[in-house]
């Protein structure tokens, strides 16, 4: 925050050993930052199949159903193989506990998952999809039959409509589920990093479109690329700046070269989105480089928890201070 | 619900003698650590984790002396355990609700049901909880939750020989432990300390609490835990907040300038209306299937 918060005062700071304190994360790479990525990826895939629907871009949305759904499903395999225990998988939904993250996580993860893979079926129907069914008033009915020939269609759009709810939790949720932890570069950071994630999401999701998508009808997804894009950077610049002493993880070490590389992939790949409407070649590149930006920003936020949760200084340091303030506090 | 049980160690009197650490590996049939040599005076456990839920920490205080030789001061010797949280993160965070709270207030895993999620590991403020690698389950003390079922104290409270580790219901602890700092202060030892007694601390008390000579943190203990899910309704309404701006800027991108929306920014809402020939290729097979 402040310049004199940024220096850490060594000599203060006591502990056993130079040994943590908490212990770091034991999620695995790349299983669960590519989770985080995939996870996002779906969300905003969702939410731009719904948009697409309703303003009749077929080829967008057909594109951005697709994604959404591999996405929820590699994503929810990943996080299946990440267990200590696979074989129970299914324990995850054994209860509802709303004080979990990881609880509400795999809640909102399965309705994601099943809606997002029921929502393939609209597209099967043989009635055109070339919009909503009349179950919407003031909407019209798509396709040059008018009412509804089937029942595949109104179902997978229902799921998909349903899908632009759990679209937008599923790309934010994962931002509590790390932030509700002792880590201290996580849980102080709970302000910026969902809009991190959702900004990482969004320039994810766009460039899998922009790539999945002939170019004269990927011009939506090129603009979700890059408000994603500029969203990411400006969250993770407030974020590190907001931190002070705590953004260090961010900064150093192989977390910070991996946020440095996400920033620069992201902010070139956005920059490269806005121009690259006319061109395979700078399509390509952008989508490519977005991609990657995502992928690294997840790697580098694991990292970066397990730098701060590794480093005794990161927990004590912020916690005596919080303890001395009190103090002063009280004796003033 | 059974009275609060719980451990007062009183780090003063102990000597370092690790019987705890050996009743409850014995009594809880725990893997061994690895037979590491931490070089760390004569601590050879490091930390608490997975298979080690009594860890006796060894400090070496050195006062330079006059003629310029380093002499050891003091030695500090604590046994550290699971704190048994009033709010525990742990058990907050479960999402399988392997963890439970049993009726003698103290928190434990059913390891029947634990998945392996590895939540709990990182959650936890004291780095206690941690995942056997090789069995993939989360292990952490549970107060000897099936010696105290048959009347019996934990094993390592049994064990100890000097009373360091006591054993008891919590509130009857806790007056032991205001008299024992009183007199230690009396005695002109001020740097006496109860850590993790009270019920206004960051995790609403602890279960198992101790006698500090030092700061927490020579101890490897944080100097002011906080259960995280406390900030849960904040951690939320932030990340609704970006799921609706989320929301919000992918709508833009469809609905915003013209210019934005590829060929097919004709009508907003169906922009295939009155336009057959617009229909991309799966339109145009919905057609021939007339």
């Amino acid at each position: 925050m402040t310049r004199e918060r940024a220096v850490v005062p060594e000599a203060e700071f006591r502990s056993y050993y130079g040994r943590p304190v908490i212990k770091p994360p034991i999620w695995h790479e790349p299983h669960m930052p590519t989770y985080l990525y995939l996870g996002g990826m779906s969300g905003v895939s969702s939410m731009m199949a719904v948009m697409a629907r309703l303003t009749g871009r077929d080829r967008l949305a057909g594109t951005a159903r697709v994604a959404a759904a591999a996405g929820a499903a590699f994503g929810a395999a990943l996080l299946a193989a990440e267990l200590g225990r696979p074989e129970r998988f299914l324990n995850m939904l054994r209860i509802f506990k709303p004080t979990s993250p990881m609880s509400v996580g795999s809640w909102i993860l399965a309705a994601q998952g099943g809606l997002s893979a029921a929502a393939l079926v609209g597209p099967l129907d043989g009635a055109s999809p070339g919009g909503l069914p009349d179950v919407l008033p003031g909407v019209r009915t798509g396709g040059p039959d008018g009412p509804l020939a089937g029942v595949l269609r109104p179902l997978g759009d229902a799921a998909l409509l349903a899908s632009g709810v759990t679209g937008p939790l599923t790309a934010t949720y994962t931002a509590v589920l790390v932030a509700d932890t002792a880590v201290p570069a996580w849980h102080e950071a709970y302000r910026e990093l969902p809009f991190l994630f959702a900004g990482s999401a969004m320039a994810a999701a766009g460039a899998v479109s922009m790539l999945g998508t002939p170019r004269a009808h990927a011009g939506p997804a090129r603009a979700v690329a890059v408000l994603g894009a500029a969203m990411e950077t400006v969250a993770g610049e407030a974020m590190e700046r907001r931190l002070g002493f705590l953004g260090e993880p961010y900064r150093t070490g192989r977390a910070g070269r991996l946020m440095r590389t996400a920033r620069a992939l992201t902010a070139g790949g956005g920059l490269l989105a806005v121009v690259a409407g006319r061109s395979r070649t700078l399509t390509a590149l952008s989508g490519l480089a977005l991609t990657a930006g995502s992928l690294c920003t997840r790697f580098g936020i694991l990292e970066a928890g397990r730098a701060s949760a590794a480093d005794p200084k990161y927990t004590v340091v912020p916690q005596r201070r919080r303890l001395d303030a009190a103090r002063e506090r009280q004796d003033s | 619900m059974a009275e609060r049980m719980g451990f007062f160690t009183d780090t003063s009197v102990c000597i370092g003698c690790k019987a705890c650490e050996v009743a409850c590996k014995e009594w809880n049939q725990l893997p061994d650590d690895g037979f590491v040599f931490e070089a760390t005076s004569y601590d050879n456990t490091g930390m608490l984790g997975a298979s080690t839920w009594r860890h006796v920490a060894f400090i070496e205080q050195a006062r330079p002396a006059p003629d310029g030789d380093d002499g050891v001061e003091r030695w500090l010797m604590s046994s550290d355990v699971c704190k048994h949280c009033t709010h525990a993160a742990c058990l907050d965070v479960c999402p399988t609700g392997a963890l439970f709270r049993t009726e003698f207030d103290t928190v434990v895993v059913q390891s029947d049901i634990c998945n392996g999620c590895g939540y709990c590991v990182p959650a936890c403020p004291f780095g206690v909880i941690d995942r056997r690698e090789e069995d993939g389950r989360a292990w952490k003390c549970t107060m000897c939750y099936d010696r105290q079922r048959g009347g019996l104290e934990p094993a390592c409270a049994k064990a100890c020989p000097t009373d360091s580790i006591q054993f008891g219901p919590l509130d009857e602890l806790r007056s032991r432990a205001e008299e024992r700092v009183a007199r230690l202060r009396a005695d002109g030892r001020e740097e006496a300390r109860l850590y993790g007694e009270s019920p206004s601390d960051g995790v609403g008390g602890a279960g198992a609490f101790f006698l500090l000579l030092d700061e927490p943190e020579v101890y490897g203990l944080p100097p002011d835990p906080v259960v995280t899910t406390r900030d849960l309704p904040a951690l939320w309404r932030w990340a609704g907040a970006a799921a609706v701006s989320a929301a919000g800027a992918v709508a833009l991108a469809f609905l915003g300038p013209r210019g934005w929306g590829g060929s097919r920014g004709r009508g907003r809402w169906g922009g295939s209306r009155g336009l057959p020939g617009s229909h991309g290729v799966l339109g145009s097979r919905g057609g021939g299937g007339r």
